[in-house]
């Protein structure tokens, strides 16, 4: 898809190019100086030719424009059935959790003919995840979730590339994407995993003892946090928000930044107390809470095959 | 040949002083437009955060002393007044005036940039100044509250070195005045001097209302 | 003939001796000579870096300097080569020294303030020098933040002053030009009538006044937030990176064209020349660069596509990216309609000329490719970049100053280059430069990463290449120091106007006299008017 663009603009730009060469080769030889006292004529200016040579590039390059802003749409905008991957880049490795629970470090194993998402984040500086073959990228920010997402269709073997520059071992940040035939992604799958993410999550929450206050049973003194991801929510000083991940780890790491209408601002912080990775295994239990419309079952227990959706 | 000797109102690179006084002026102002861009960083990174966070903005510019605040606007609107009639002095040759005008704009500066100093040093003794010993009450978000307070020391900061240039300015100013080089022939030193103190009071006219004022008719 | 009593005329070199003369001058001239020494010594200051980067990429290990090392390398030759040598060169070399003369005026309106902007320009290099001597930067030219704030161990602030002093000295130059471009025209020099040598600089003016400002704020608070630790840029108090991104490209993306325009200019006057022609469609040449210098203030987004920002702010500036790529369409098509039935030569200075309008069009095209958002994602931050932004800076603004260098070179010295070694140092640069960068972009279409200090095997073959490109090409620049050089000794002496072309600056003596002009010129002929030129010769 990327590729097509690319070669409708490789067309234009060697059109062009062998256009200005070859006019220059032309008129420089057939206009070669003979004599030192020779005058060239006086040539005016053509204003059809320049209104022309303007509004020919201006047409080309607003389909330029248009197009690419059509594929970069779709690349910006996950489908719903895409596979959750979370990434947590780090000077300088990349750390990948699948929501089964599997980590894998600097390497990904997906299944073939799956959308996978990634929601990526940073322990320190900028980071870039870049999958060539997938035309994928984006950068990694601290303090913030971004995504990507692909859907493979060729098994193989795929390179892993820190794209933004981050210190001494930048080029060392790589790393190896792994598309396999969905029983191979099965078997893989079944050999190791410590627990889904979202139980994982579970366990934390207990262990931080969020349950004291989110008592998931009845409205205590803080919010409920049953149906709450993916709802909008209203806040103590009139707006609204939707509660996705951003919105979640925000309320972890930096409660009294949003505080729900109706509730004193008395959670605390717990920033320092849970790792980026903590973070989002909190959110894949506090996503189990809300089930999901549909065969998707997200979290608890191991995932069952996913589901092939056809269109991208 | 066309060279002449070289006086102040006609060196030698311009035809005549009229051409000399239009080019140093329009360099002048050009200058105060690089000015504006150069504050104009800081103040966008102010507006990107206070949008961000307009409640911690808000508790952390209700420590700032409103009075205090006014009257240094209103000590640097004398300051520019001061100027003006320091110009309009040069202008018509009156030599005594321009002096006078000229040091008491740079009084009205000084003081000012005292008035500021008291206010920074309140600052310093409420913990507000961003580091280690930081602490705002009245707000859980005190990383937040820190961005306040360091954009508030590095926009004043800066201005106030602006201010201190402009004092620079003025004194140099006032020795050529002393000096009888400015006649109602040749003053642009002065006129080109006014526009720049002018435009440093111009910042802080911008600067008070948006660090001092916000969220004040709430309480 | 130019007989010998001539050249003992007395002229801007030989009206006054002694280092003082040089260093508190007040003459344009001689400030563009001091120029042209500092930019060449930053120009090889960065070369060697270049080298160095390159021998390190002829095999996919790391194996001749540390990664700390290499990650200096390449910071110190984009920070040198970017803010010490392509920002201030054509403007403070042959801008300086041609603008006045170029509209009929003396000198520039504020000389002493020239002067500064040089001392200046010196400052903040000293200052980029101890940082390169005392243990290097290693954050990348363009710093970003928190690797630049908080992680960085190396002389980030050191670097940062060199540039915000360098800063002022750009800004000093652009303010200096606006003015003498409005005030200080020759009677009957209308705007209309200036070389579009003179447009350029004008153009490239009001983006050095603008823009310089937001970068030099931005330095400031990223040497605020690394020494005293504000949190302006820190996620962690709130602080948003990404802002850090806006301000820096706020500016370093009007900083290309600051870097590029002058160069238009110059092939301009080359092109006009070489043919024996006025440049087609003068006007759209004109107003052309004052839209490149406006537009690009709007799009520095698009160096941002993949950072987080919103979609549809990276729309808002893919859409105005392919705006601003128009004039200088438009400007290629007419300089390319200037040949037809001209009188073409193939002096060197034209063959830099050709060499521009071709790289210079292959750079602009593959920078509609970095516009396009949906091809961007896969080439952001690749080797395909790299090659894109050499494309126009060296094969386009490198090659428009060598080519203006060599025009211009009897002028300002009186001597004539050797013609044939001239012509040859050309092709080597031109060949070399091809070498060098066009397998750059197949490296970043495959996937090959920037600032990679290692790589996968796979992309060694391209990588040899472009190191072989790049010592033809070291070979083609240092050609021109040689005989540059050996010209002010052995060279030909050098008429008023060897090349029959228009314009002021060739009515005087080659070298001018210290005031530019025996009496103020009184303009009467457009510009390029070949006709006029011929009459007066006859009459």
């Amino acid at each position: 898809m990327v590729d097509h663009l690319l070669y409708f603009l490789l067309a234009v730009s060697v059109f062009f190019t062998l256009g200005i060469f070859f006019s220059i080769f032309y008129f420089a030889i057939r206009y070669r100086r003979r004599s030192e006292s020779e005058i060239p004529p006086k040539v005016e200016g053509v204003m059809s030719l320049e209104v022309a040579w303007t509004a020919i590039p201006f047409g080309l390059t607003m389909i330029m424009f248009f197009w690419g802003a059509s594929v970069f749409f779709t690349i910006s905008r996950p489908p719903d059935d895409a596979q959750q991957i979370y990434v947590v880049g780090k000077q300088w490795m990349w750390k990948l959790q699948h929501m089964e629970g599997q980590r894998e470090i600097n390497e990904l194993h997906i299944p073939v003919g799956q959308a996978v998402k990634l929601t990526m984040t940073s322990e320190d500086v900028i980071h870039d995840f870049f999958v060539p073959a997938f035309r994928t990228k984006a950068d990694v920010l601290p303090g913030r979730y971004t995504t990507a997402w692909f859907k493979p269709t060729k098994p193989g073997k795929y390179h892993i590339f820190c794209s933004q520059y981050c210190g001494t071992k930048h080029s060392a940040m790589i790393g190896w994407v792994y598309v396999m035939e969905p029983q191979e992604y099965q078997a893989w799958l079944s050999g190791g995993a410590t627990g889904s993410l979202a139980s994982s999550g579970e366990k934390l929450f207990q262990d931080l003892a969020c349950a004291n206050c989110h008592h998931l049973k009845d409205k205590g003194r803080c919010p409920d946090l049953r149906n709450l991801f993916g709802s909008t929510v209203p806040l103590s000083d009139g707006t609204s928000v939707k509660a996705d991940e951003a919105y979640i780890r925000e309320s972890i790491l930096s409660p009294a930044a949003k505080i729900v209408a109706g509730y004193q601002p008395i959670m605390p912080t717990f920033q320092g107390l849970v790792t980026e990775e903590g973070v989002l295994q909190l959110i894949e239990y506090i996503k189990s809470l809300t089930p999901k419309p549909g065969a998707q079952t997200s979290g608890v227990g191991a995932g069952a095959p996913r589901q092939k959706i056809s269109k991208r | 040949m066309d060279s002449h000797v070289e006086t102040l109102a006609l060196r030698e690179q311009f035809e005549t002083p009229a051409q000399q006084k239009e080019a140093s002026t329009l360099g002048m102002w050009i200058f105060l437009v690089t000015e504006i861009m150069f504050f104009g960083g800081m103040f966008l990174a102010y507006a990107v955060y206070r949008s961000i966070y307009p409640n911690v903005f808000s508790t952390a510019s209700n420590t700032l002393n409103v009075v205090i605040g006014a009257v240094n606007t209103g000590v640097l609107l004398c300051s520019s007044f001061t100027m003006v009639l320091a110009v309009r002095s040069a202008q018509i040759g009156n030599r005594k005036a321009l002096i006078v005008f000229l040091i008491l704009t740079m009084l009205f500066g000084g003081v000012f940039l005292g008035v500021k100093a008291y206010e920074w040093n309140e600052k310093f003794v409420e913990h507000h100044v961003p580091g280690p010993t930081f602490h705002l009450e009245g707000t859980p978000m005190q990383g937040q509250a820190q961005l306040f307070f360091s954009l508030y020391f590095a926009m004043t900061g800066v201005h106030a070195l602006h201010m201190v240039v402009g004092v620079g300015i003025m004194l140099v100013l006032l020795f050529q005045a002393y000096a009888g080089k400015y006649t109602p022939d040749y003053y642009t030193p002065v006129d080109v001097g006014g526009l720049y103190w002018h435009f440093v009071d111009i910042i802080w006219i911008f600067l008070f209302p948006l660090l001092y004022l916000i969220g004040r008719h709430h309480h | 003939m130019i007989t010998v009593a001539a050249q003992e005329r007395q002229n801007y070199l030989n009206e006054s001796y002694g280092i003082k003369s040089w260093l508190l001058t007040k003459d344009h001239k001689r400030i563009g000579l001091l120029y042209l020494g500092t930019i060449t010594f930053f120009f090889f200051l960065g070369g060697i870096f270049a080298t160095l980067i390159r021998l390190e990429l002829l095999t996919p290990k790391g194996d001749l300097v540390a990664p700390d090392t290499y990650n200096k390398l390449f910071t110190l030759h984009g920070v040198i080569m970017v803010f010490f040598f392509l920002i201030p060169s054509i403007p403070a070399t042959l801008g300086n020294f041609f603008l006045p003369i170029m509209i009929g005026a003396k000198d520039l309106a504020f000389p002493r303030i020239n002067l500064l902007s040089w001392y200046l320009l010196v400052i903040g290099g000293c200052f980029g020098m101890y940082a390169m001597l005392a243990g290097g930067v290693d954050t990348g030219w363009t710093f970003y933040v928190p690797y630049s704030s908080t992680y960085s161990n190396t002389y980030v602030i050191a670097t940062g002053l060199g540039i915000f002093i360098a800063g002022f000295s750009s800004i000093l130059t652009g303010l200096n030009f606006i003015v003498t471009v409005h005030r200080m025209r020759a009677p009957g020099m209308t705007w209309f009538r200036m070389p579009l040598f003179v447009w350029s600089n004008y153009a490239t003016a009001l983006i050095q006044v603008l823009g310089t400002p937001v970068i030099a704020i931005t330095l400031v608070l990223l040497i605020c937030e690394r020494s005293l630790h504000i949190g302006i840029f820190d996620p962690a108090r709130g602080g948003d990176p990404v802002l850090f991104q806006h301000l820096f490209w706020f500016y370093s993306h009007p900083a290309v064209y600051i870097m590029v325009l002058p160069g238009m200019g110059i092939i301009s006057e080359l092109v006009s020349t070489f043919s024996k022609k006025a440049v087609f469609g003068y006007k759209f040449v004109a107003f052309s660069s004052v839209a490149i210098a406006v537009l690009g203030f709007l799009v520095w987004g698009h160096h941002m596509f993949v950072s987080g920002q919103s979609v549809y702010a990276g729309l808002v500036f893919s859409f105005l990216s392919y705006f601003v790529a128009i004039p200088s369409a438009i400007k290629v098509f007419n300089w390319t309609a200037t040949l037809y039935k001209g009188s073409i030569s193939y002096a060197t200075p034209m063959l830099y000329a050709f060499g521009f309008i071709g790289l210079f069009t292959v750079g602009g095209l593959t920078g509609l490719f970095v516009a396009c958002l949906g091809i961007d994602v896969h080439v952001h931050d690749t080797y395909f970049v790299i090659a894109h932004f050499h494309y126009i800076m060296v094969g386009g603004t490198l090659m428009a100053y060598l080519g203006g260098l060599h025009y211009w070179w009897p002028k300002i010295s009186g001597r004539m280059y050797p013609e044939g070694f001239a012509k040859l140092s050309a092709l080597t640069v031109y060949l070399g430069f091809n070498l060098t960068f066009f397998p750059q972009f197949i490296l970043g279409y495959l996937g090959m990463p920037r600032r990679y200090w290692q790589y996968p095997d796979e992309f060694q073959v391209l990588h040899v290449m472009s190191t072989a490109g790049a010592s033809v090409l070291a070979v083609g620049y240092l050609m021109p120091l040689i005989y540059f050089t050996w010209s002010l000794r052995y060279g030909a002496i050098a008429g008023p106007n060897p090349w029959g072309a228009t314009g002021l600056e060739w009515q005087t003596s080659s070298p001018p006299p210290a005031h530019n002009f025996e009496e103020t010129p009184i303009v009467t002929t457009e510009a390029y008017d070949y006709a006029a030129l011929e009459a007066a010769k006859v009459g």
